[in-house]
């Protein structure tokens, strides 16, 4: 059974210029100890998906799907009590922005307590004990001293390992890093990945990872699920998606890494954005910047299996609606 | 921080000349001085009139006037009031405990309903409770002071006769002044029962003087704390699994705080303005009082004083608050 388990996931805005929506039906399992890595650009739906199964989404979004569970407890009807005791607790949630994510008045060490004490009453000496033993965990020197250090005083690397210690304090079983790194100098980035892939593979948590960067993903992710305009477009263990991708965005994406534009004389790239409130096409949401679109991609195609995954293309085979 | 406490002090050194000059000239400006205010319409034979004037040093040149003035402020001396012949000093260290009574009362009324109500509004931003909070905070910041102290006077007092019209303390009781703050006095004096009649005094003049920076508080705690909410670390607790309150409470209002303790911090300045009205309606012993008669008796060295010494008493405060900003934002307080 898989940890969560999410069909048919929709999340509308309520915004000036009528209800927009940001995530379209889609569907997402993880499996107990899986890593997930949600991939596409901004404005494709992949923080807003998250923020729904953590139900952080402000109040003029509403949320609906034909199911969505974790560990076979119902999220939709979540009572207020129980989705605090969930919350922090056995799903965790980091965020890109590491710097403003930590509240600005309060220590290092009174933010990681507070999580202990809301869910696992400790407090005193226990407590202190704990929030060290976290801030060694996530490779942060002379952690003592560091209890006491206000945000500001901290890198914004360190200020994202304290959230990672946070994340992880109370064991929880779903991890969910939203672009963990996109803040963070580059150097930095492969300190942070390699951290949430080591405390990962230790604890047996499961894990999704979203980005926007396939390099990310390849290191870390068992299955990808590609995201385009609030929806999935193709979900396959990491593998075959990379050696053979079946959709032309995630081919796109895939053609946009550095390394493998090796040999080229410009780094190729996707032309256009993401169709936004105003500008969603019928049909196909990619077509309007996809190379191989033909006259097939006016309707719009279903989420169809391929291979060992789904593809939603008018090209995959049996995806002719 | 030394060196910013150090200029922020070397600031308040032409503030204070300023208001020197300010409170000389403006009340020279008014028509009439002391002797003729005293006079009234009997008149007076011109050359006494000039012998009053030159007792007075009113005959001399006003920038020369004023150079003695300044000479004696420097050294410490404010002058006499013309009517009492006291000591300015004096008179302002007995009449201003008054005033700071009824100031933190003012005060402590505007951030007990102040704070809550725009925590709440925000919280419940565009609902009814957001709109009446915003509705009665604008109303109470355009109500003209001693039009809303005759409303209150006229509602709780005459008609409800709940309250009691002015003055700090019923006649029935006497109570020795010690501290000056009549709440302290009264709690440690024998007399049974005036510190409630004193505390009964106080609850109009302080709701009317403490509305403007009710409506203050209420409006900047509402926008400072819809700002905090949309911030990442908001997100963050939520995610931790925090209840409400503690969201709320602790990490939002903390935040929110900072902007809010300098605008308190401002209306310090907003309260003795206004102590000067609701002082005058509620016949309450304080500065404010003594200062409007001792602009109707024109008596300089009093009012002077007294303007000069209020000013000090805001610039003081709001230096204090700056200083203390550093508690509040621990971003400030690691500043070198």
């Amino acid at each position: 059974m898989p940890l969560l388990d999410i069909k048919d996931l929709s999340v509308t805005f309520a915004t000036a210029r009528g209800p927009f929506r940001a995530v379209d039906g889609i569907d997402l399992s993880v499996e107990p100890g899986e890593v997930l890595g949600i991939v596409g650009e901004s404005g494709s739906g992949k923080s807003v998906t998250s923020l729904a199964v953590l139900g952080l989404l402000a109040d003029n979004a509403s949320v609906t799907a034909g199911r969505m569970q974790f560990d076979g407890q119902d999220l939709l009807t979540l009572s207020p009590k129980a989705r605090r005791r969930l919350n922090g607790g056995q799903v965790a949630m980091i965020f890109q922005e590491p710097m403003s994510s930590l509240n600005p008045c309060f220590t290092v060490g009174f933010q990681i307590g507070e999580t202990l004490a809301q869910h696992e009453g400790l407090s005193g000496k226990a407590l202190r004990h704990r929030c060290i033993a976290l801030l060694e965990q996530v490779g942060i020197p002379a952690p003592e001293s560091r209890l006491s250090a206000f945000p500001h005083q901290l890198s914004g690397g360190m200020s994202q390992r304290v959230m990672i210690a946070m994340a992880i304090a109370c064991n929880p079983r779903l991890l969910i890093a939203d672009e963990p790194t996109t803040a963070l100098d580059v150097t930095i980035q492969r300190q942070i990945l390699d951290l949430l892939r080591d405390l990962q593979r230790e604890r047996g948590m499961a894990m999704i990872l979203i980005t926007h960067d396939m390099g990310v993903v390849a290191e870390s992710a068992h299955r990808v699920q590609v995201m385009y305009a609030g929806q999935v477009v193709e979900n396959r263990p990491a593998d075959s998606l990379f050696t053979a991708p079946r959709h032309p965005y995630t081919a796109a994406l895939l053609d946009a890494l550095p390394e493998r534009a090796v040999g080229r004389r410009r780094l190729p790239t996707i032309a256009g954005t993401v169709p936004g409130i105003t500008d969603r096409p019928t049909g196909c949401l990619f077509q309007p910047r996809c190379g191989l679109a033909d006259d097939r991609c006016g309707t719009r195609p279903p989420l169809a299996t391929d291979g060992d995954g789904w593809t939603r293309c008018v090209r995959v085979e049996g995806a002719t609606a | 921080m030394l060196k910013f406490i150090a200029t922020r002090i070397a600031l308040l050194i032409p503030t204070f000349l300023g208001v020197t000059l300010l409170a000389f000239f403006l009340i020279r400006l008014v028509p009439g001085d002391p002797i003729e205010v005293r006079l009234g319409e009997r008149g007076i034979d011109p050359a006494r009139l000039e012998e009053m004037r030159a007792q007075l040093g009113l005959d001399k040149p006003l920038l020369e006037q004023y150079a003695d003035y300044l000479a004696g402020v420097l050294t410490g001396d404010l002058g006499r009031s013309l009517i009492t012949q006291t000591p300015v000093l004096d008179e302002f260290a007995e009449l201003f405990p008054a005033t700071i009574e009824l100031s933190l009362c003012a005060i402590l009324f505007a951030l007990i309903i102040g704070l809550p109500a725009g925590v709440l509004a925000a919280v419940k931003r565009g609902g009814p409770l957001d709109h009446g909070v915003m509705a009665a905070s604008l109303t109470g910041y355009s109500m003209p002071i001693f039009w809303w102290g005759l409303l209150l006077i006229l509602f709780f007092s005459v008609i409800l006769g709940w309250t009691p019209v002015s003055g700090r303390l019923s006649a029935a009781y006497y109570v020795e002044p010690v501290t000056g703050f009549l709440l302290i006095d009264s709690w440690m004096s024998e007399e049974e029962g005036a510190f409630l009649d004193a505390l009964h005094h106080l609850v109009l003049p302080s709701i009317v003087l403490g509305t403007i920076p009710l409506a203050v508080i209420a409006r900047m705690t509402r926008s400072s704390m819809l700002e905090v909410l949309g911030e990442d670390y908001i997100r963050t607790a939520r995610a931790k699994g925090l209840g409400l309150f503690r969201i709320v409470g602790l990490h939002a209002l903390r935040n929110a705080m900072i902007p809010v303790a300098t605008v308190i911090g401002l209306q310090v300045g907003t309260l003795l303005a206004g102590a000067i009205l609701t002082e005058t309606i509620f016949a309450w012993p304080g500065i404010g009082k003594w200062l409007i008669e001792s602009i109707n008796r024109r008596d300089y060295p009093a009012l002077q004083g007294g303007v000069l010494l209020v000013a000090c008493v805001v610039m003081l405060v709001n230096l204090a608050v700056d200083l203390l900003y550093g508690l509040l934002n621990p971003r400030i307080r690691h500043a070198k």
